[in-house]
């Protein structure tokens, strides 16, 4: 089949439109509900999505307004999304597992009168901070529950809105104007805020255009030839640019259907159940799909582990070469053949991906060892690399042309350059038009010639000319006798530990590297059960000798490894320590997209930075958490520090100033 | 713990009533002439210090002891001996302080056990799964479903409870007394071992059966704060003696009840 090309219509109403017509039966949502998958055609969508249109216009809402979407994956969400920007209103998604302090800074900042949300949760989070919201008047919802006894002066279900709408709808004048609405809407206009996750510093909102929106996802689904008959989960979080493009925007150009989970928690059941052709997935959860997988052939028998690993050994030497096409003796292929039967066709439908045509990863470093664990089986992963300001796609590695380092040349019809600093800067069809109320901020990261800075550093590849991302530009630092010190670059290679969760490294203007490590709790638990390790927290496991132990033999193999690249040398890792709880977002320690503040970070745990470099053994330090609802409570803990051996440094390496 | 500014659930007629009832194992008296009523739709907690007699009161209003002096008046009919099924098929639903669900079966499995008094084909019917057979067991999994979403344990749908939590356990057990669409839940310390965050969570679901399906719960629980938050009205038992009944309010400034749970200055 021919990807769906060219792109008539300049906003989404008039795509949904398109699509209604020309795929009026084909599947445009589902969503398992009470156990059954339900199906909605995209006719049905288009009809739901005027009627709920009209009824947000009765309820107030107008050209040009905003209005929140708060919750989870949700057809009811998505479709918010679609009738507001049917009436020309601009749609603003907000994380759904925002703090009341984050969702009162968004809700303020992009001055919705109107909030599309989830459930009595979300409701309640925006009741606790409504005298930080004077313009909001009214709340609509999808679920019911709960609810019954909240004053309804200002609340409205969903359901009813649609009903009001249809009714009015049945006047064929109300029709017309709906239609007027629509073709009023032109491709210049705003179609959607975004607001960053805010590695550093407050989130900003991100202004896309329609028309913008829409070329740079024609460019895409060309790209990676999508059509009518591909299917996608949406499992991501809505407000995230990711979904958004991939689903949403990608979703209404290509007219594939998008299917919902039944809620977060299902979202790896429903990924086999639908069996998508097309997947997203951020290298955390495919880190964590790994270290399932691992975990459980640890528990099988023995004939089956031996089978497991025999085959994967296989597949770690051809199976590469076969996905890229490349030259394979005829064994190798009947090995790889017979190991497809036994095991990557078995485990590929354990993990949803049987018919996955095309797979994406991206948003941090992928571990070259995970990355070509999927690809040998024969998933087609590929990374892109991009922002929310380019509304996604900046570059993106063409089939057959993947290599675990780069994130693939720039993707048709976008422009990069790097600048003298080795900044990245890009020009792209989708780029966006500003930063909400922000000017000051969006001339900040525009050229006078109208490239957008990214704020990593990269370059091309000689071998390959494919982009590589070294690190955010801001944070690449130096050792104080001048050796390069990029913390992001070390961080990942102790990440790519499937014990280590999460790493942050210190150096800058420091006189040696240290790292503060996050245990994975899934993968550090189930080795403490096979070697009878006793723990009655996550707090005392994070402190076992034992785990020191480990964790100090992964950061010598990453010390190893440093010491041989003539750059990095000099940025061994002298002593680290291990946190005494997980990095948060609703702490602030991480963004939303589970990004490591770094700044944040070193002020919050202070005295343990102080510690790593005063030659202490050990530190005491006491930190304030923040419960999803809001209330706070401390943990004090007692981190003790280790020193490690470094590798001999060649001499005349290491000062690479 | 109730939604603000929200109306308290409307409290109707007697559902059940105890009069005057007494049980004693040999010479041990673990209840005596204890009379308290049930009124339709509200929350009724039944506290006491240990052995106070709680769970012993709670087992005669299931028939699963038969008292030796007394009567229960159950939906206007009085009974001196109800055996436990007949309680089941009169409405009457119950978990247990220590969790009694089918370890090796699924949640779903565990939940819909709970349907079977409502299953009317016979056990060949269900055999062969087929016709009218179906019909009802798809019938029955809508109604498992509803639970299932109600209590938002849809991600462990097929795991079998043995490898659940706790606190999950707990939760399948609700979900297996409410397929019975109960008029009377009888909650047996629902929150005993849970830690503070699924206390709340348990908290919830009782106020929300309460609410979304009017059901009317009797809990007996140790920890106060849970109860007071929770309930309609209080009866304390000390040494099997009903010593107070009242709203939570009342039953915290009474004297009697302070001295039984702090001990009196002798």
């Amino acid at each position: 089949m021919a990807p769906n090309a060219a792109a008539p219509a300049d906003t989404f109403p008039k795509l949904l439109i398109r699509n209604a017509e020309l795929y009026g039966s084909r599947p445009a949502m589902r969503q398992k509900d009470l156990g059954i998958w339900q199906t909605w055609s995209w006719a049905e969508a288009l009809d739901i999505v005027r009627a709920y249109a009209v009824g947000l216009n009765r309820l107030g809402l107008k050209r040009g307004e905003t209005i929140a979407i708060v919750g989870a994956n949700r057809p009811k969400l998505y479709w918010s999304v679609m009738a507001a920007q049917m009436l020309g209103a601009v749609p603003v998604p907000v994380y759904a597992d925002a703090v009341a302090d984050e969702l009162a800074f968004v809700l303020a900042h992009a001055e919705v009168r109107f909030a599309a949300v989830e459930d009595q949760e979300q409701i309640d989070k925006i009741m606790s901070v409504t005298e930080r919201l004077p313009k909001l008047e009214e709340m609509i919802y999808d679920e019911r529950r709960g609810l019954r006894d909240y004053d309804h002066s200002h609340l409205h279900p969903i359901d009813d809105i649609i009903a009001e709408g249809r009714k009015e709808l049945a006047d064929p004048s109300v029709a017309a104007w709906l239609d007027a609405e629509i073709a009023a809407g032109k491709g210049s206009d705003p179609s959607i805020i975004l607001y960053t996750s805010g590695t550093t510093g407050a989130s900003k909102g991100v202004v896309l255009t329609c028309e913008r929106s829409i070329r740079a996802a024609t460019d895409t689904v060309m790209f990676d030839k999508l059509n009518e008959n591909d299917v996608a989960l949406a499992y991501l979080p809505l407000a995230w640019v990711g979904d958004h493009y991939l689903n949403y925007a990608q979703g209404l150009v290509a007219g594939f259907c998008m299917a919902c989970p039944e809620n977060p928690d299902t979202a790896m059941a429903d990924l086999r159940e639908i069996g998508p052709s097309f997947y997203f997935a951020p290298p955390r959860t495919l880190e964590v799909l790994l270290t399932r997988v691992m975990i459980r052939m640890e528990d099988a028998g023995f004939l089956k582990r031996k089978m497991f690993h025999y085959f994967i050994g296989i597949a770690r030497r051809y199976g590469e070469r076969i996905l890229n096409g490349q030259p394979v003796p005829p064994t190798g292929r009947l090995l790889y053949w017979i190991g497809n039967v036994l095991v990557y066709g078995p485990l590929k439908n354990v993990l949803g991906f049987s018919r996955v045509r095309v797979a994406y990863t991206a948003g941090e470093a992928v571990g070259p060892d995970l990355f070509s664990f999927y690809r040998s089986i024969g998933l087609n992963l590929k990374q892109l690399y991009g922002q929310t300001e380019a509304f996604l796609y900046v570059t993106a590695q063409p089939d057959g042309e993947i290599y675990s380092d780069t994130v693939g040349p720039a993707i048709p019809n976008v422009d990069i350059r790097i600048a003298e600093d080795g900044e990245v800067q890009f020009k792209s069809p989708g780029m966006f038009s500003g930063y909400f109320k922000d000017d000051d901020k969006t001339a900040e990261v525009m050229t006078t010639d109208g490239y957008v800075k990214t704020g990593d550093a990269g370059y091309f590849d000689e071998k390959t000319g494919h982009l590589k991302i070294i690190d955010r530009s801001n944070d690449v630092g130096k050792l104080s006798d001048g050796t390069l010190f990029p913390p992001k670059y070390i961080e990942n290679k102790l990440k790519f530990y499937p014990n280590i969760r999460e790493v942050v490294a210190y150096g800058d203007r420091r006189d040696f590297v240290a790292v503060m490590i996050n245990i994975d709790l899934t993968a550090v638990g189930s080795w403490a059960e096979r070697n009878n390790v006793v723990y009655g927290s996550y707090q005392e496991l994070a402190g076992h000798p034992l785990v020191y132990d480990m964790i100090e033999k992964h950061a010598a193999e990453v010390n190893r490894s440093l010491a041989q690249d003539k750059m990095m040398a000099g940025a061994q890792i002298k002593r680290f320590l291990i946190l005494h709880k997980e990095l948060d977002a609703d702490d602030g320690e991480l963004t939303r997209t589970q990004k490591v503040r770094r700044g944040f970070i070193a002020d919050r745990y202070g005295p343990l930075v102080k510690a790593l470099y005063d030659g202490s053994r050990e530190a005491d330090i006491s930190t304030e958490v923040t419960f999803e609802d809001g209330r706070k409570g401390t943990i004090s803990a007692r981190v003790k520090i280790r020193d490690m051996k470094t590798e001999p440094v060649p001499s005349g390496m290491g000062k690479a100033a | 713990m109730r939604a603000p500014g929200g109306p308290e659930v409307a409290v109707g007629d007697v559902l059940l009533s105890a009069e005057n009832v007494s049980l004693s194992f040999g010479g041990v008296k673990a209840v005596s002439d204890v009379s308290f009523d049930i009124r339709k739709g509200e929350i009724r907690a039944i506290i006491g210090p240990n052995g106070a007699g709680k769970t012993s009161m709670l087992n005669i209003i299931n028939g699963f002891y038969q008292p030796q002096h007394g009567r229960i008046t159950f939906k206007g009919e009085t009974r001196s001996k109800m055996r436990p099924h007949d309680a089941a098929y009169g409405g009457i639903a119950r978990t247990f302080q220590n969790v009694a669900l089918f370890r090796g079966m699924t949640v779903l499995d565990n939940i819909m056990a709970g349907r079977s008094l409502k299953m009317h084909k016979n056990f060949f019917w269900q055999l062969l799964r087929f016709g009218p057979a179906m019909t009802e067991e798809v019938e029955h999994r809508h109604r498992v479903e509803q639970i299932i979403d109600f209590l938002k344990i849809q991600e462990i749908r097929r795991t079998p409870v043995g490898r659940l939590p706790y606190g999950l356990q707990k939760r399948v057990e609700l979900g297996r007394a409410l397929a019975m669409e109960p008029d009377l839940l009888l909650l047996d310390e629902p929150m005993a071992g849970m830690n503070m965050e699924e206390k709340e969570d348990m908290s919830r679901y009782v106020l929300d059966v309460n609410d979304h399906f009017g059901t009317t719960v009797a809990l007996i629980e140790h920890d106060m704060g849970v109860v007071m938050d929770l309930s309609d009205r209080v009866v304390v038992l000390d040494h099997g003696i009903k010593i107070a009944d009242g709203t939570p309010d009342e039953i915290m400034n009474n004297q009697g009840v302070i001295d039984a749970y702090l001990g009196v200055a002798h």
